[in-house]
């Protein structure tokens, strides 16, 4: 199918356009296929009811749903228990796709699965459903009605979003990842620099498939409805993803923002309590702050719990232990990773640095069980938020990093940079 | 004649509804009436169907939580206009069945002002002054024309606004 192009048009507007059947510009109202709807364990009993009470309606497509249990996996309590045995009861009725506990967080499993591809609708339950961008699906995160009125009818509406342009130029510094990159454009953007909109990632052949869900994870805290990356590099060729032509921008298409970030002149970013976009260089943080005790290190979640973050841990812990004073939390993404990081030795050198692994899941991001932190405790973390009380206590305060400077973290039981513990010969 | 209910920048869902008074914990009858309860205690006792929120930007901000507009649905808000809102509130409004519409009256209207609104031409009038709102799209004249996106959906188990040659 073709349809008639009047004015060139961004990724946003291209996809919405493709999969509504009907020319779409930002401003538009759009009614579109979905391909995917993702719940997870924590409104299940909300997404259940509205289809049952409200609806009357059961999944159009069993195929394309999946319940994912992973926010509190495995149950913490017996009201969550009870949650989570309905989920289950309820795939096995109609057929859905459950994930049951240890498979991983949903946005990994999802991916994995190849239940995110490039040009489909995903819908998840879940703010970080922006993911699904990195590999040019139209992902974002809706409440539960919107999302059982997706399951029930195979579709949904959109208002089709504007869009801002981000350029990367230049290329990752030894020691500087995605995630120090994810969060110098959330700095950029602001905390609601992006509201409605979508981001639309020109990285040409840069970053793995790992590193684009990184930044599109990202997006949705400056308010984004999606984050999506121009398809380049491995998604190209590693994953025999089919590629629409649809899903590329058209030159001269409408932006309302332009951003240009350079890669080569970017240093390790962290992020202070207690907005996302309290982005500070490392390097440069005061000596208070790099002197302060750090109580936990936590290394995990959808933003960063992949093969390659687990690698950049191992890589700085290799030969060296955990400060005394200060714990480390790993919790792989998914089941998937934890057997790349079985095989290859990664988990071993972790374990020996003195990690404390979890299951795959959320863990304590946002902050029901498996490491919450106490009042007055600091927190160096992975992941993507550090709202008041996010991870624990309203007191407790968390700082957010990439793999490598959690750490070198770890390691020196104060805010560090890998370059301060490579320097230092390993045990 | 609805009134106007004037509020500020950023009223968040705690705002709209606490989360204390959730209908799970407050009561499936009785949660609409802590609408506001802490920064307008007095609206749920005293507002009327019909009457027209006015806010300031990024209204709505904060968790995806339903019942938030679900209280002002059964408190029967004829609206919220505010220059901008924040976007899962925003669909919730309109899944529900509440007219949302994009903008900044917050220095041309006061608190109590007599107004009538037209929803299908958003045609706003207080007096002899004439307020144009941006009119709502045509999707949304027909979803609340059946009460909500929800309701519509139920009834004709489509989304308005798409294609459907069977109809
Ligand atoms: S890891 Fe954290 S941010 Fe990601 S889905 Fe789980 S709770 Fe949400």
């Amino acid at each position: 199918m073709t349809l008639p192009a009047l004015q060139p048009q961004t990724m946003a507007e291209r996809i919405l356009s493709m999969r509504g059947g009907k020319t779409v510009y930002a401003g538009d109202l759009a009614v579109v296929e979905v391909d995917q709807v993702m719940v997870v364990d924590s409104i299940a009993q909300s997404f259940i009811e509205r289809m049952e009470r409200d609806l009357a309606a059961v999944p159009k497509y069993p195929e394309r749903v999946s319940i994912v249990i992973d926010h509190v996996a495995p149950a913490s309590t017996v009201s969550v228990a009870q949650a989570q045995k309905e989920a289950r009861e309820y795939a096995a009725a109609t057929g859905v796709q459950l994930f049951d506990v240890g498979r991983g967080i949903c946005h990994q499993v999802l991916m994995e699965e190849g239940l995110a591809r490039p040009g489909w609708i995903v819908l998840g339950s879940d703010s970080h459903s922006t993911t699904y961008g990195a590999v040019a699906a139209f992902g974002t995160g809706m409440g539960a009605t919107d999302i059982a009125l997706a399951a029930a009818s195979g579709k949904t509406w959109l208002r089709v979003p504007e869009s801002v342009k981000v350029t990367f130029t230049g290329q990752l510094q030894p020691g500087v990842s995605a995630k120090d990159a994810a969060l110098e454009m959330i700095r950029v953007l602001g905390a609601d620099g992006a509201t409605y909109q979508s981001v639309e990632m020109h990285a040409g052949d840069r970053f793995t498939r790992g590193e684009r869900m990184t930044l599109a994870n990202l997006c949705v805290e400056a308010g984004a409805k999606a984050g999506l990356v121009v398809p380049g590099g491995e998604i190209l060729t590693d994953y025999g993803y089919d590629i629409p032509e649809w899903v590329y921008p058209q030159p001269g298409a409408n932006y309302v923002r332009e951003v240009v970030l350079d890669l080569d002149a970017l240093r390790p970013r962290m992020s202070a309590p207690n907005e996302v976009d309290n982005v500070h260089d490392v390097a440069a943080l005061s000596a208070e702050l790099r002197g302060m005790h750090v109580d936990q290190v936590f290394i995990g979640t959808c933003t960063n719990g992949r093969i390659e973050d687990l690698r950049e841990a191992a890589a700085v812990l290799k030969g060296r232990r955990v400060a005394p004073g200060t714990r480390l939390l790993i919790i792989p993404a998914s089941s998937q990773v934890m057997e790349q990081a079985m095989e290859d030795g990664t988990l071993l050198t972790l374990q020996r640095a003195g990690a404390a692994l979890g299951t795959p899941g959320c863990g304590p991001c946002m902050g029901r069980h498996q490491g919450v932190l106490a009042p007055g405790e600091v927190c160096v973390s992975t992941s993507n938020r550090n709202f008041i009380g996010r991870m624990g206590d309203k007191d407790a305060r968390v700082y957010l990093a990439s793999p490598a400077v959690a750490a070198a973290t770890a390691v020196m039981g104060r805010i560090a940079l890998p370059e301060d513990v490579l320097a230092v010969a390993g045990v | 004649m609805p009134r106007i209910w004037k509020f500020g920048d950023s009223v968040n869902t705690d705002d709209i509804l606490p989360g204390k008074f959730a209908p799970f914990m407050a009561g499936e009858d009785v949660f609409q009436t802590f609408a506001f309860h802490y920064i307008r205690p007095e609206f749920a006792a005293e507002v009327r169907p019909g009457d027209l929120l006015i806010g300031g930007k990024n209204w709505g901000l904060g968790s995806s939580r339903e019942y938030a507009p679900a209280a002002l649905k059964k408190l029967q808000v004829g609206g919220i206009i505010a220059p901008s809102f924040a976007r899962i509130h925003y669909r919730n409004l309109l899944n529900l069945g509440i007219p949302a519409f994009e903008a900044d009256l917050t220095g041309s209207l006061n608190d109590g002002d007599e107004v009538s609104l037209d929803i299908a031409t958003g045609r706003l009038t207080r007096g002899s002054d004439v307020f144009q709102l941006p009119p709502a799209p045509e999707f949304l004249r027909e979803a609340l024309a059946e009460g909500s996106i929800l309701a519509f959906f139920k009834k004709h188990g489509r989304f308005p606004g798409e294609r459907n040659p069977g109809e």
